[in-house]
C-alpha cells in the first residue's frame, strides 16, 4: 500500500468522523440541552420534544450513528483495499 | 393445576430469591470452570478471538454496574429532566469510543491502556502515570460495586451487609482469578442476559398496569390506563408542582452545569480502562467497530427503559403515600422502613404522610435505590419478579467488579512487573503474578466494601472526571495528532488529574475549608461532577502548548501512528 493511498483513506475517514460527530453534538447538546426549552413547546404524544431528546431520542440516534459509521467504514476499507 | 399455582404462591420472596440467585451463581461458576485461562494472552484479552456479539454483550454487562441497574432510575425519578445527564452521558460516550478510540487501539494490538500510552509516548514515565490513573480509577469504582453486592444481599436475603460483601468477593475471586479475561467475558455474556431480563420484566408489567402499553419507552409518553384521558407525564408534572417540586420534565440544574456533567460523563466513559480493554479481545478492527455498536444497542435497551421506570415509580410513590394515613400504608412501606431507606417522621403529628419539597414540612425521606428495588412490590407484582430484581442487581454489580479487577491485575502484573520491574519474567511467572494481583485486588476491594470511606459516592464521580482529564486527551492526541510528543502528553495528563483532584477536594469533599463551599462558589456554576470536562480541555491545551516547545517524536513512533490509522493487518494482540 502506498503512502498516498493511506493519506487519502485517512482524509475521508476524518470527513466521516466530523459529519457523524456533528450529529452526535446536535441531538444531545443541541436538542437535549441548549434548545430544550424551545423544543419543549412542541409535543409528541405525552412527550415534550426537548425532554424526549434528552431522555430517549439522543440515545436512539447514538446507536444509529455507530451502525452508520460501521457501514461507511467497511465500504471505505474496501475502496482503499484495507478490508480483510 | 390448582395445586401448582398454590405452590408457587407459597414459595415466597425469600425462597424465590435463594433459588434465582443460587441458580445464576452456579451458572457463573460453571462457565468460569469451562473457560479458564491457560496463557497470559487468554488471561488479558481472552485469546483475542471473541465474536463481536459476545464482546458486545460482555461490554454491556461490564459497563452496566450496580449504579446503572439499581440507582440510576431512582436518581432520575427524583431529578426529573436533570437525570438526562446520566442517560446521555453514559451512552454518548460509546459514540466517541466507537469512532475515535476502539478501532485504533485494536489495531495497535497490545494488552492494556498503559501499554498504548507507554509505547506511543516512548516513555516509562508516561506509562507509570497511566498505570497510576488506571489503578486509581478502577479501585474507586470497584469499591462501590462490592458495596452494591453487599446491599443486595442484605436487603433480599437478610444477611449482614458484610457477609454479603464476602460472599460476593468469593464468587468474583473464583471466576476472575481462574478465568481471567476469557472467564470474565463468557460469564459477562450470561450476566447481561440475567440483568436485562430482570430489568425489563417488571418495567413491562408496570407499563401495562399504568398505561396499557407493553413497551415502557412508549408507555411513559402515553395516556393513563385509568380512563381519565390524561397523559402520564402531564399528571406527574401536576403532582410534582402541587407538592412544591419543580415540574418533572423541567429539572433544576443550570444549562451550563447540565452541559458540563454530560460532557464529563461521556468523555469519562470513553476513557475508562475497563471498557477500552474489552475492544482488545476481538479479532479484527472491523469487529471492534461493530462490537462497540452492539454494546451500545444492548446498553440502550436498559438506558431507554430506565427513564420510563423513573416516571412510573415516582407517580406510583406519590399516589400511594402522599397525604395518606400512616397506619394504612402498604406492607412494602414498613418492610423498607426497617432497612432505613424510607423514613417517616410525623412532624405535625396528624398521622398522615406529608411528602413535600419544603424540607421543614416534609415528613418522608426516600432513598434513590428503592425506586428500582421496591418498584415491583409497590406495583404489587408477583414474588418471583421481586426476586428476579435481586438476581439482576447482583449480576450487574459482579460483572462490573470482575472487569475492573482484571484491569487492576493486568496493570500490576503486565504494566508494572513485566514492563518495568522484571522484563525477563516467564509466561508462567507473569500468569501467576496476574492471578496473585487479582487476589490482592479482590481483598482490597472487599475491605473498602466493608469499610466504605465516607466519600465513596464522590469518588465514583471522580473516577469519570479522572478518566476524562487523563486518558481521553492522551489517547485521542496519540491517534489523531502525529506530532504529539511525550513531554506534551505527560504534562497534559498530570495537569488534568491534579486540576480535577483539587476541584473535587475543595468543592465536593471540602477538605480545604471548615465547611464544604456552597455551590454559589463553583466556577461558572460548574459542579465537581462536571469539572472533568474543564480538566479535559485543560489537558488538551497544556499538551499542545508544551509540544510546541519541545522535540517532535522520533520517526519510528510517527510510523506507529501511521500504521494504527490503517485498519488492515491488525494481527493478534502481543506483548
Amino acid at each position: 500500500m502506498t503512502k498516498s493511498n493511506a493519506k487519502a483513506y485517512w482524509k475521508e475517514n476524518i470527513r466521516y468522523l466530523l459529519f457523524l460527530l456533528a450529529i452526535w453534538f446536535i441531538v444531545s447538546y443541541g436538542a437535549g440541552i441548549l434548545f430544550k426549552d424551545i423544543l419543549n413547546e412542541i409535543k409528541i404524544g405525552g412527550f415534550k420534544l426537548g425532554f424526549w431528546f434528552a431522555q430517549q431520542g439522543s440515545i436512539y440516534v447514538f446507536v444509529i450513528l455507530i451502525f452508520v459509521y460501521v457501514r461507511l467504514m467497511n465500504k471505505l476499507d474496501k475502496k482503499y483495499g484495507y478490508d480483510e | 393445576m390448582m395445586n401448582n399455582i398454590f405452590l408457587i404462591e407459597t414459595i415466597g420472596v425469600q425462597n424465590w430469591t435463594y433459588i434465582l440467585v443460587g441458580v445464576t451463581f452456579a451458572l457463573y461458576i460453571g462457565i468460569a470452570i469451562w473457560s479458564r485461562a491457560g496463557s497470559t494472552k487468554e488471561f488479558y484479552v481472552a485469546g483475542g478471538g471473541v465474536s463481536p456479539l459476545a464482546n458486545g454483550m460482555a461490554t454491556a454487562a461490564d459497563w452496566m454496574s450496580a449504579a446503572s441497574f439499581i440507582s440510576m432510575a431512582g436518581i432520575i425519578s427524583f431529578a426529573g429532566y436533570d437525570g438526562a445527564v446520566y442517560l446521555m452521558g453514559w451512552t454518548g460516550g460509546y459514540v466517541l469510543l466507537a469512532l475515535l478510540l476502539a478501532p485504533y487501539l485494536r489495531k495497535f494490538g497490545k494488552f492494556t491502556v498503559p501499554d498504548f500510552i507507554g509505547d506511543r509516548y516512548y516513555s516509562k514515565t508516561a506509562r507509570l502515570v497511566a498505570v497510576f490513573c488506571a489503578l486509581l480509577v478502577s479501585f474507586t469504582y470497584v469499591a462501590g460495586q462490592m458495596r452494591g453486592v453487599g446491599l443486595v444481599f442484605s436487603r433480599f436475603l437478610e444477611v449482614d451487609i458484610n457477609t454479603g460483601v464476602i460472599i460476593g468477593m468469593i464468587i468474583v475471586l473464583f471466576y476472575a482469578v481462574l478465568g481471567g479475561m476469557k472467564g470474565i467475558t463468557y460469564t459477562q455474556v450470561a450476566q447481561y442476559c440475567v440483568l436485562i431480563f430482570a430489568f425489563m420484566v417488571p418495567a413491562i408489567f408496570i407499563s401495562i398496569q399504568m398505561t396499557g402499553n407493553p413497551i415502557p419507552q412508549f408507555g411513559f409518553g402515553s395516556k393513563l390506563a385509568d380512563g381519565s384521558g390524561m397523559y402520564l407525564l402531564d399528571k406527574l408534572d401536576g403532582l410534582s408542582t402541587e407538592l412544591g417540586f419543580n415540574e418533572y420534565t423541567e429539572g433544576s440544574k443550570s444549562v451550563v452545569d447540565v452541559f458540563a456533567i454530560t460532557l464529563a460523563l461521556m468523555v469519562g466513559t470513553a476513557g475508562l480502562p475497563h471498557v477500552i480493554v474489552r475492544f482488545f479481545t476481538v479479532k479484527r478492527v472491523r469487529d471492534a467497530r461493530k462490537s462497540a455498536g452492539l454494546a451500545l444497542l444492548l446498553i440502550a435497551i436498559l438506558y431507554t427503559t430506565a427513564p420510563a421506570v423513573s416516571v412510573f415509580a415516582r407517580t406510583n410513590l406519590i399516589e400511594t403515600v402522599s397525604d395518606k394515613s400512616y397506619v394504612n400504608v402498604p406492607e412494602w412501606f414498613k418492610k423498607w422502613e426497617k432497612t432505613g431507606l424510607i423514613t417517616f417522621t410525623d412532624k405535625n403529628e396528624d398521622g398522615r404522610i406529608q411528602y413535600l419539597a419544603d424540607t421543614s414540612q416534609n415528613e418522608l425521606v426516600v432513598d434513590n435505590d428503592i425506586m428500582v428495588l421496591a418498584n415491583p412490590e409497590i406495583a404489587n407484582l408477583p414474588d418471583w419478579i421481586v426476586a428476579l430484581v435481586a438476581a439482576g442487581g447482583l449480576a450487574a454489580a459482579l460483572s462490573t467488579a470482575a472487569g475492573l479487577l482484571l484491569v487492576i491485575s493486568a496493570s500490576v502484573s503486565h504494566d508494572l512487573i513485566k514492563k518495568m520491574i522484571n522484563p525477563k519474567i516467564s509466561e508462567q511467572g507473569e500468569l501467576i503474578a496476574a492471578r496473585l494481583s487479582a487476589i490482592v485486588a479482590v481483598c482490597v476491594a472487599g475491605y473498602f466494601g466493608i469499610n466504605p470511606p465516607g466519600f465513596v459516592a464522590a469518588t465514583v464521580a471522580l473516577a469519570f472526571g479522572l478518566a476524562a482529564a487523563s486518558f481521553f486527551p492522551a489517547i485521542i492526541l496519540g491517534i489523531f495528532y502525529k506530532k504529539m510528543n511525550k513531554e506534551g502528553a505527560i504534562a497534559g495528563m498530570v495537569v488534568g488529574i491534579i486540576a480535577m483532584l483539587l476541584y473535587m477536594v475543595k468543592y465536593r469533599l471540602g477538605w480545604f475549608d471548615e465547611v464544604t463551599p456552597d455551590k454559589s462558589e463553583w466556577w461558572y456554576g460548574i459542579s465537581p461532577e462536571g469539572f472533568g470536562s474543564v480538566a479535559m480541555v485543560l489537558n488538551f491545551i497544556v499538551s499542545i502548548s508544551i509540544m510546541k516547545f519541545t522535540k517532535e517524536p522520533p520517526e519510528n513512533v510517527q510510523d506507529i501512528v501511521e500504521n494504527i490509522r490503517i485498519p488492515s493487518g491488525a494481527g493478534e494482540a502481543t506483548h
